[in-house]
């Protein structure tokens, strides 16, 4: 089962890599752009069945810092 | 009586020797070195370093990995029992990234890698670690980092301030740290999280010495006890 992991900075939190980006693409020519933040995506492949509960788990103990981040769990849809 | 410090290396440490040469140099014993893998610690341990480096080549985030080596429950277990801990740089990410102290760090405000001698001023002299300095002191100790810069909720920031607990504060701006802090002490008092490098600043040769007095508070603290 493929599931991804998205972790992002909490609102708040200030964001210096994505000002950074922020400031290139304005560079760039861009326009109308309100704000940039950076995330991670973390792409799991792991046994079918494997719990919520575990998953969660993960996420709290190594794959997001929730001092600072938030994460989201997504199960991509199941092959045909 | 002979002080029992220890040294942890993770892949990637790159100060451990340092620590342990300032550690030597300060209490005339050896330090012990400890390699990451170990599910133990030598026994009677009076210290323990966790040194700076890009342990784990900063994967995931700095010291997120080397948190949960092996070695680092028996060091979280340690601190429990009131082993002084000392965590410079790296080693200060490694013990926020443990839980050992509150906060995280963060890449610098302004982007950039800052490698410089900085002024600190010593926030409490009221802990083993910072007892051979003045409250309000201003000493200069060297920083390399990418990722130090401290954070923490008003709530926790408060806290620490309240309880005593921050320990050095930048005297420039240095990174973006939250209150100008660059070092927190844990609950009990007995960690240290820093990001400035003492072990770096012991012999006048080092272009300064103001980091020998943090390890000879640690040494005179044991044999007070």
């Amino acid at each position: 089962m493929k599931v991804r992991i998205h972790v992002s900075l909490k609102p708040g939190v200030l964001d210096p890599q994505g000002r950074a980006v922020h400031h290139a693409l304005e560079g760039l020519g861009f326009t109308g752009i309100e704000d940039v933040r950076v995330g991670r995506l973390i792409e799991l492949d792991v046994a079918d069945g494997t719990s919520d509960a575990a998953l969660d788990e993960m996420c709290r103990k190594l794959l997001a810092n929730m001092v600072i981040e938030n994460y989201r769990i997504e199960k991509a849809e199941m092959a045909q | 009586m002979s002080f029992r410090s220890a040294v942890i290396t993770f892949p990637g440490s790159n100060c451990d020797r340092d620590m342990a040469v300032a550690l030597e140099a300060v209490s005339g014993t050896p330090a012990l070195r400890v390699w990451h893998g170990d599910a133990e610690l030598p026994e009677r341990l009076d210290f323990i370093g966790v040194p700076g480096g890009f342990s784990y080549g900063d994967y995931l985030r700095c010291g997120a990995i080397a948190s949960r080596s092996p070695i680092m429950r028996a060091v979280v277990e340690a601190a429990g029992r009131g082993v002084p801990v000392l965590g410079v740089c790296n080693g200060f990410q490694v013990l926020t990234e443990a839980g050992l102290l509150p906060g995280a760090l963060m890449r610098n405000a302004q982007q950039t890698f800052v490698c410089r001698t900085v002024p600190l001023t010593v926030a409490t002299s009221q802990s083993l670690f910072t007892a051979g300095y003045e409250a309000g002191q201003t000493i200069r100790l060297p920083v390399a980092h990418h990722d130090g810069n401290y954070f923490a909720d008003e709530a926790t920031l408060d806290r620490l301030e309240g309880e005593g607990r921050v320990a050095f504060r930048y005297g420039e701006t240095c990174n973006g740290s939250r209150r100008d802090i660059a070092g927190v002490l844990g609950e009990t008092g007995n960690v240290l999280g820093m990001m400035p490098h003492p072990e770096r600043a012991i012999e006048p040769d080092h272009g300064g010495s103001d980091g020998r007095a943090l390890f000879e508070s640690a040494v005179n603290a044991l044999v007070a006890a």
